[in-house]
């Protein structure tokens, strides 16, 4: 590298004037870049809750499903949907989690650094690219079309069970990491077997790391359209057969909400579920970053 | 930095609680009662106690199909459940014709809502009246006309209220051949209206749609040729194309100049201006009375109860609406559990009741000719 | 290129027991028997993991292949250079040059809009703000990643779009001459808005990795530049930016891979152009992406032959983000080893 005020010959005045002047303009820039960047999150935050705000603060709106509302009535509730988006993500990490711990620690306990761990990394790498539509429509072709399924709960949550792989495996295998290998050792001095030295030793240090990347494989999950626009019909009632053809959802619930006239009371109610999901999801990232945190304070 | 570590802690805590909560919502929702009988508050119909003859038995019936009439089976049910003080539990999910008809011969649902009949020619290896019969333990299923979805061709043109338009104008507004709202064609069915020389914004659905069908339908038909495709659920014309009926109306509303087809109720709650059509005895408005003669004008294709209807598109009598869909229910004649059967009887013969089809006005639809509503109603009473 | 505290390297674990037997030693210490079952089920079940995402992510591509053959097999129309898309019917001609192209543009607009400011941000909040208020921006921004695509739909139909309304007809007006600004259609559903919402939806990761690469510019780098009386800017531009380049550089790659595939933003927002209308190279023009065309559709897949032409569709966005992945790895991963 190069630094182009090595030949200006060593003097203590303040930097000259275009230099000066160049500074400036550089940190005006960063400035505004922030700024640009904070004003889209603060309007649509804005634009969601002051549309939204009014039926969420309801307590009917978390407690009853919209089953019997059209869109010329008030009422109801978003109650149907968050159980769908809560089920859906919730089957999703029982598919996901183990198998992206399982999959970390074959990373990086019996296969670091091996030719199969680089295969196994490489395939999370395309999963981690994978656009949700695409999950969804692999699923679609082999749930529907290869064995004739039809659209389910558990097919939409198993296309986005590829899309939180990734997540949990590769926070997993970060944690994994920085576990010191001074307690492994220590554990196998012991005559403690491998298993039980990753079991009882590894994976309890490594527990708050593991547990954010799951939360944040949850939030990315819960969010997601595409694959539920493939997989599963919405419901407006309530419904908890993980095999239903239809099941309502918050993103479906905004998704076939925002199909009327802004004018029917109806449409308050797509702000509304907008609201809802964009608090579940923040909350699930902010639960992610205070476990994050409380856990590296513990440490210090 | 003890500060930053009781702030975080309680970050935390406050985030695993809230999220608690919203996990244990989980245990204690219900869906919301319906509304009393008297409720007036939501726009739809009133109702007087005991109407019809109900015999409100208690159950739980599940449907699906066409988007098209999923606002007027929606607002029935609702009234339906007013009616009946709650007993029965109905739920209509608007999942698509196909994906209804697809549900019903696959036995998930206890009828399937469309926005054509049953088919009887073979398509992808499969005939739907064949399985469906299959599904009805081998009893045929029928098609009840049941709501009547007339097609708005909205406009947007400043000053001008009064809008004629004949089907052959609107197939070449729709193709591309008409490009300017003074072409001369468009005046001579509209002498003293002055017409901006403004370029025509069409819109269209750019998902695949039964209204598009519909629409290119009635254009195939009555537009002296002048459409030439095939009608079908995607778009072959000119135009800019809109995500769903609201994403259309919302193009007209803001676009100047614009003009698209879309269901009537949209095009109401938009508050969007909706032009006469000429089918050569003079402008007709659209309203529930003029679709109804059209309907009326409708030769019954079916055989017995089985309604499935050909409609009339061109050559309809004077004060006729021709542009419109037709949404049926689809039924088992025979073949489903007795108290589902109680059930589907009573609720459809409500939905045919001459009362609540005139309340569908209201919300866009338009009423079945009184003909064909007793033929819907008889045909009701007849499964078994 | 991520923030990976230095690991100890180590080439193979240390020795781990294997004590097949209890080993007479000769000392008198008797070894307990361990059980060897539980070790071999771990192995077993890791081993298995592994072995079932190689084999998902292959699925992925062989069932896609397998359910567009026999639709591509049947196109009249060249897959790769046709604009149309007729699915239905006897005939079936169909392809994907309109989608490859409104895809690949609303990205690299997107793309071009997001670079810049991200790292603008990533330097801000590294080499300007002090620790204590970089973290809680950081986290407002990683809270931006957390806004459903859906939302951002929603809020750029009905917010965004007629905000930029005017823009849109100003640049329109002014530089139409050029066929890339050409006004083609209201601006406020155009590829142009599409574009920035994807720019803002893909601001955040491409802050993110590119904020992890700038905190780890070598101390000694930076404060060499300082002593030697380089202004703040002069240290970026010859310390941080050099030893970052890499890392923005998969960044970037990264954020358009995931702008390639967005869905349901782009479904809301952007306006269709008509079948079979002309060509148009414009931004404010409609259109319709890979993953757009699939979800609108989604809910007529009714025949094989349909289904089969949109995941032959889906098909090429996966190769396509696929290979935009993959090139952000080798990038990153050269990066990594220049340094």
């Amino acid at each position: 590298m190069s630094l182009d005020t090595s030949s200006t010959p060593l003097s203590f005045r303040r930097p000259s004037g275009l230099r000066t002047v160049k500074n400036g303009a550089a940190w005006v820039y960063v400035s505004l870049a922030a700024v640009l960047t904070v004003i889209p999150l603060v309007w649509i935050l804005y634009t969601v809750i002051s549309q939204g705000y009014r039926l969420v603060l309801n307590s009917n709106w978390w407690l009853q499903s919209q089953r019997g509302i059209t869109p010329r009535r008030e009422g109801g509730g978003a109650y149907h949907a968050i159980i769908g988006t809560v089920e859906i993500g919730l089957i999703c990490a029982l598919i996901a989690v183990p198998l992206g711990i399982l999959g970390a620690i074959l990373l990086i306990e019996y296969a670091r650094g091996s030719k199969a761990a680089r295969a196994v990394s490489f395939a999370v790498d395309i999963l981690s690219g994978l656009p949700s539509i695409v999950a969804a429509l692999f699923i679609y072709a082999l749930f529907i079309t290869v064995f004739g399924f039809g659209r389910s709960v558990i097919a939409v949550s198993c296309a986005l069970t590829l899309l939180m792989l990734p997540v949990v495996l590769r926070s997993t295998e970060e944690m994994l990491k920085l576990v010191p290998d001074s307690l492994r050792e220590a554990s196998y001095a012991l005559g403690v077997p491998c298993w039980k030295t990753i079991l009882h030793v590894v994976i309890p240090t490594a527990f708050s790391g593991i547990s954010t990347g799951v939360v944040l494989g949850l939030a990315r999950v819960m969010g997601e359209t595409a694959p539920l626009l493939i997989l599963v019909s919405y419901a407006v009632g309530i419904n908890f057969s993980p095999t239903s053809a239809t099941m309502g959802a918050l993103p479906t619930m905004i998704n076939s909400g925002r199909d009327q006239a802004p004018t029917l009371p109806g449409y308050e109610r797509v702000w509304a579920a907008a609201l809802t999901l964009i608090l579940i999801v923040m909350l699930l990232n902010l639960l992610a970053r205070g476990i994050a945190r409380a856990s590296k304070l513990k440490e210090k | 930095m003890p500060k930053n570590r009781l702030l975080s802690s309680r970050i935390t805590k406050l985030a695993a609680v809230l999220a608690l909560g919203t996990l244990s919502l989980a245990a204690c929702g219900s869906d919301p009662a319906a509304p009393s009988a008297t409720d007036s508050s939501a726009g739809g119909s009133t109702s007087a106690s005991g109407a019809g003859g109900l015999t409100c038995p208690a159950g739980k019936l599940s449907a699906e199909g066409s988007s098209a009439q999923a606002n007027a089976i929606s607002e029935v049910i609702a009234n339906y459940n007013a009616e009946c003080g709650d007993k029965a539990t109905i739920e209509y999910n608007p999942t698509g014709s196909g994906a209804g008809i697809k549900s019903f011969y696959n036995g998930l649902v206890d009828f399937a809502g469309s926005d054509s009949a049953l088919k009887s020619v073979e398509k992808d290896g499969v005939i739907e009246t064949d399985k469906a019969k299959e599904r009805c333990q081998g009893n045929p299923a029928w098609d009840l006309p049941m709501v009547v979805g007339p097609i708005a061709f909205a406009y947007n043109i400043d000053g001008v209220d009064k809008l004629v338009l004949n089907a052959e104008v609107l197939a070449e507004i729709f193709n591309g051949t008409i490009k300017t709202w003074n072409d001369p064609k468009i005046a001579k069915l509209n002498s003293g209206v002055t017409l901006p020389s403004a370029p025509i914004t069409v819109f269209f659905r750019s998902d695949e749609s039964g209204t598009t069908e519909n629409t290119t339908k009635f254009l195939k038909a009555a537009g002296n040729g002048a459409w030439k495709d095939e009608p079908a659920k995607a778009w072959t014309g000119t135009g800019q194309g809109k995500n769903k009926s609201s994403g259309v109306a919302e193009g007209v509303a803001s676009t100047k100049n614009s003009i698209s087809y879309v269901e009537w109720s949209y095009a109401r709650d938009n508050k969007l201006a909706i032009a006469q059509l000429d089918s050569g005895k003079g402008g007709v408005e659209l309203t529930g009375d003029a679709v109804g003669k059209a309907v009326a004008e409708a030769t019954v294709a079916g055989t017995g109860n089985d309604l499935s209807l050909s409609l009339k598109y061109s050559g309809t009598g004077a004060g006729a609406y021709p542009a419109l869909l037709v949404t049926y229910e689809i039924v088992c004649s025979k073949g489903l559990a007795a108290d589902k059967t109680a059930l589907v009887k009573d609720f459809l013969t409500y939905f045919a009741s001459a009362k609540n089809q005139s309340s569908l006005e209201d919300l866009g639809y338009a009423p079945l000719p009184a003909d064909l509503q007793t033929k819907v109603t008889a045909a009701v009473a007849a499964v078994s | 290129m991520s923030t990976r505290s230095p690991v100890p390297q180590v080439t193979s674990h240390p020795a781990r027991p294997r004590p097949a037997a209890p080993q007479p030693t000769g000392h008198g210490v008797q070894l307990a028997e361990i059980s060897q079952a539980g070790d071999r089920t771990f192995r077993f079940l890791a081993g298995g993991s592994g072995v079932l995402i190689i084999a998902l992510v292959a699925f992925v591509g062989i069932f896609l292949l397998a359910l567009a053959l026999p639709s591509l097999l049947q196109d009249r129309d060249n897959f790769l250079f046709s604009r149309s898309w007729t699915v239905v019917g006897d005939e079936l001609r169909f392809g994907i040059a309109g989608l490859l192209w409104t895809t690949v543009l609303s990205s690299v607009v997107a793309m071009i809009i997001a670079v810049p400011v991200a790292i603008g941000v990533a330097l801000f909040l590294t080499q300007y703000l002090p620790r204590r208020f970089s973290g809680p921006l950081s986290f407002v921004i990683d809270l931006l990643a957390a806004v459903p695509s859906i939302i951002f739909g929603l809020w750029g139909l009905t917010v965004l779009g007629p905000f930029l309304r005017p823009v849109g007809l100003w640049v329109s007006g002014h530089l139409g001459f050029i066929p890339l600004f050409r006004a083609e259609i209201d601006p406020s559903s155009s590829v142009f808005v599409a574009s920035v919402v994807l720019a803002i939806m893909i601001l955040p990761i491409i802050t993110a990795i590119s904020r992890d690469v700038f905190t780890q510019t070598p101390r000694d780098q930076i404060e060499a530049a300082l002593a030697l009386g380089a202004t703040r800017w002069e240290v970026i531009r010859s310390a941080v930016l050099p030893y970052g380049r890499s890392g923005v550089v998969s960044a970037s790659m990264l954020g358009l891979g995931r702008a390639l595939g967005e869905t349901v933003a782009v479904l809301i927002i952007l306006s269709q152009a008509a079948p079979g209308s002309a060509f148009t190279p414009s931004i404010f023009a409609g259109g319709e992406t890979f993953a757009s065309k699939i979800a609108n559709n989604a809910s007529e897949f009714d025949t094989p032959s349909k289904t089969g032409a949109f995941i032959a569709a889906g098909l090429v966005l996966f190769v396509v983000t696929f290979v935009v992945n993959a090139l952000a790895r080798i990038v990153a991963t050269r990066g990594t080893a220049r340094s």
